[in-house]
């Protein structure tokens, strides 16, 4: 790897550290037991000096180092946390993500731009260290040589449980035919300390007509009790250590250690682990747990025992309930980094590519099949794009990434919003582990921003109403996101003062948006803060209220074919929900043709098929009592030619409206890939993409959202009740 | 095959320097009878060759479906096979010497 490679790794490193660090200070505890947090915060700043060090990107050093510093005294209780120092280490961190934004622009030296900024926090941070600074600042110019390992493995406080130095010998093959004999050392170990326990390993022996007696097969694992130091220890076997494999785990040391340990030998890891439990160096329980773990993750391929130990040494022991609740989120994630490889976004959209690819080829080849009436290739190509089908949602799945992350992000949002309006609101974060395509998840950061903070800013109430009203004081803000028949649901919900209706209603009129004869249904009238120029905030704040926000989030949302809806309970808060496909670049669809065209129809969004028949004259049928309107599609397209005889009627559900969509005839099902069209083409309405079938023709996706659009008229007043 | 017990007996120094001599004998007894009983109560060392030896006849015995029995361990032999926990490997009763 070389140094340009090296530093990109540092700087996604780095901003995962700080990301980590920024939650841990989020969910500090200052009451109770800091100690897991501290760790966590003091682990991600000690790191990234450590690889800064190693860059020379000496400015990093420097500010790391006063950070540390005074972490360093939090952490051996000189100094306590408060929290003016949680909201200076907050800004810290930013200052830090500057940095590296600064650093992955190319700027290795620090920015003269940002240097007071930077001059600022240190001073205050000395302030913080309370009569030490002169120390402090002293250190931080001379001794900033790199001493991660050291301090990383210090601080770290998932440790096994075993008071012993735990020892591996596998004796070379020479070793007897030398001279030196392993019982021999073994004997003299014993003068340093108690042998609490020994497994003699023989696997290596082979079968009797090929063992030479001369050779050594031998290996030890053994757990000793000594006071010794490593180096004493070492020294027994000075003398074969040329021809034997020594490996020397220090008492408390992490399970990881162990792990590595049973990665580098030869054994087979069950059998190791149960040997390092023979002795007495890992407990029963340890590897129980790894062992279950093992069992459950089967379906994984090539999870070996060793990952799952790492996952294991991640996961803190069990303490109060309520800190392992918060300990969760930081420890889950880092559990999940250590499962996963980091593979360029380019690569995976090059493959969801190729599959395209595959499915428009497959598709070719049956129809070809269908073409030849071929029965055997029929079957041949039906197996084929089965197979294609399995793969298609095999990589699409690549694509997957965990709500979670964004979810957390919402936390500082939160912290930050919470003490911009001087109201005290938390964050209950749920479903984090709900998937969705990752380009959905990049655009749906914003949208979300701005439901969360226009539900703390409008939903949640001042302190004094809350309690008048005999709510807790504090306000609470809940994410929460889960999956729903091929789509994603994510829930932004407060439990403020709800949306009011009379309100909204009233302005919705002054604005001319619904006529006041119209008597709508309680979810219409919360929907209208969705139109566009619509707010009924009473003062505009600096965070919403100005008119400009639900409309833009709400096409956004649809941007990305998705809906949003909301709900709400007078004086009980009010919920926004979110509803987003889970992915965008492979869809069923559904293939009508209409005179020569063939379009796609997001299967989805497709009720039922009806045989046609309007009320003569009418855009409008009957639908079992219900009137349904129609869209022509030959009139909508101005295409030319009649109609054929029997037309069909597709009904179209999006959210609560509902439409018939009048085509000459239905083709069928299709696995639809979907290509984007050119930017030339941006401008027309009811087209969201296009996608290539089987015969190599041409297809266009319709934009089931906007077509809806066409027949219920711009406000949602003409929205038809589902 | 004779269903009976063979018995044989180790004395002196099982090492380095007769273990290759040492794995011939023991294997060609241990195939001689299904069961083979070794008498160790003359054995005044074992080292690491001629312990692995004896490792070597008891994993031997256990893949051809035989039985290997060690009986009447010196205090040689106790001595390092409590120190490398062996006892419980060969199965065997071990007389503890006082």
């Amino acid at each position: 790897m070389n140094l340009d490679e090296a530093l990109q790794t540092f700087i996604a490193e780095s901003r995962e550290l700080l990301e980590e660090m920024e939650n841990a200070l989020l969910n500090v505890d200052l009451a109770g037991d800091q100690g897991e947090a501290i760790n966590a915060i003091f682990r991600a700043a000690h790191t990234i000096k450590g690889s800064a060090g190693l860059f020379g990107l000496d400015h990093i050093v420097g500010f790391t180092h006063v950070v540390e510093s005074l972490l360093d005294k939090v952490r051996d209780g000189s100094v306590s946390l408060n929290d003016e120092m949680v909201v200076l280490l907050l800004s810290c961190c930013d200052y830090l993500s500057a940095m590296m934004d600064a650093l992955a622009a190319g700027r290795t030296e620090q920015d003269p731009d940002t240097a007071p900024e930077g001059e600022m926090l240190q001073q205050q941070l000395r302030r913080h260290m309370a009569g030490e600074a002169p120390e402090a600042a002293a250190a931080a110019g001379a001794a900033l040589a790199v001493h991660a390992e050291p301090g990383v493995e210090r601080i770290d406080g998932e440790r096994g449980d075993s008071d012993y130095w735990h020892i591996s010998l596998r004796f070379g093959r020479g070793v007897l035919q030398n001279g030196m004999d392993p019982i021999a050392f073994l004997r003299y170990l014993r003068k340093l300390g108690r042998i609490v326990g020994i497994a003699t390993l023989a696997d290596a022996l082979p079968p009797a007509d090929e063992m030479d007696a001369e050779l050594c097969y031998l290996g030890f694992e053994i757990a000793f009790d000594s006071a010794a130091d490593r180096e004493a220890i070492a020294g027994v076997f000075e003398f074969v250590q040329d021809d034997c494999t020594i490996r020397i785990i220090p008492p408390h040391s992490k399970v990881s250690e162990y792990v590595n340990l049973i990665r580098a030998l030869p054994e087979r890891a069950a059998r190791l682990g149960e040997i390092l439990v023979r002795c007495g160096s890992v407990t029963r329980h340890e590897l129980d747990a790894a062992l279950n773990q093992q069992a459950e993750a089967e379906r994984t391929p090539a999870q070996q025992l060793g990952s799952i130990l790492v996952d294991a040494g991640n996961v803190p022991p069990v303490v109060v309930e309520a800190a392992l609740a918060k300990q969760k989120q930081v420890s889950e994630q880092k559990a999940q980094e250590s499962r996963s490889i980091r593979v360029d976004s380019d690569k995976l959209d090059k493959l969801i590519d190729l599959v395209g690819e595959l499915i428009i080829a497959g598709a070719r080849a049956s129809m070809i099949g269908q073409h030849l009436q071929n029965t055997e290739l029929l079957e041949c190509t039906s197996t084929l794009s089965g197979l294609v089908e399995d793969v298609r949602d095999a990589a699409l799945e690549l694509r997957m990434v965990k709500i979670g992350a964004t979810f957390n992000r919402f936390q500082r949002v939160v912290h930050d919003v919470a003490r911009e309006l001087g109201k005290d609101i938390g964050l209950i974060v749920d479903g984090e582990d709900s998937e969705l395509d990752k380009t959905v998840v990049e655009k749906i950061g914003d949208p979300l921003m701005h439901l969360v903070r226009n539900a703390m800013d409008h939903g949640i109430e001042p302190a004094e109403v809350r309690i008048a009203a005999g709510k807790p004081a504090k306000g609470m803000i809940k994410l929460n996101a889960f999956h729903e028949s091929g789509s994603i649901v994510i829930e932004v919900s407060d439990d403020g003062g709800g949306l009011r209706k009379d309100k909204i209603l009233a302005k919705a009129i002054e604005r001319g948006l619904v006529d006041p004869e119209r008597k709508l249904s309680d979810s219409e009238i919360y929907n209208l803060i969705f139109e566009a120029g619509f707010s009924t905030a009473d003062k505009i704040t600096n965070l919403s209220g100005r008119g400009v926000g639900m409309d833009v989030v709400k096409r956004n949302i649809q941007a990305l074919r998705g809906s949003v809806d909301v709900s709400s309970r007078e004086g009980q808060g009010a919920t926004v929900t979110v509803r987003l496909p889970l992915t965008l670049a492979i869809i069923d669809g559904f293939l009508v043709q209409v005179g020569s065209s063939v379009f796609v129809i997001p299967l989805d969004m497709i009720e039922e098929c009806i045989e046609y028949g309007t009320e003569p004259g009418q855009d409008y049928c009957n639908l079992r009592g219900q009137v349904l309107p129609c869209i022509r599609l030959r009139r909508l397209f101005r295409m030319d030619g009649a109609p054929t005889r029997r037309e069909s009627i597709v009904v179209l559900k999006f959210g609560n409206q509902r439409a018939g969509l009048v085509v000459d005839t239905l083709l069928g099902e299709f696995q639809t890939v979907i290509k984007p069209l050119s930017p030339m083409f941006s401008e027309v309405k009811c087209i969201s993409g296009s996608t290539i079938l089987g015969s190599g023709e041409v297809a266009l996706i319709l934009d089931v959202a906007q077509l809806l659009n066409t027949v219920s008229g711009k406000g949602a007043a003409a929205a038809i009740p589902a | 095959m004779a269903d009976e017990v063979k018995r044989i007996a180790l004395d002196g120094e099982l090492t380095i320097y007769r273990a290759a001599e040492l794995k011939l004998d023991v294997l060609a007894a241990l195939r001689q009878a299904r069961v083979l009983e070794i008498d160790l109560s003359g054995v005044i060392e074992l080292d690491s060759a001629g312990l692995q030896v004896l490792m070597l006849a008891k994993q031997t015995a256990a893949a051809e479906q035989r039985e290997l029995r060690l009986v009447q361990h010196s205090p040689a032999v106790v001595d390092v096979f409590e120190l490398l926990d062996l006892v419980a490997f060969f199965g065997d009763a071990v007389l503890i010497h006082a």
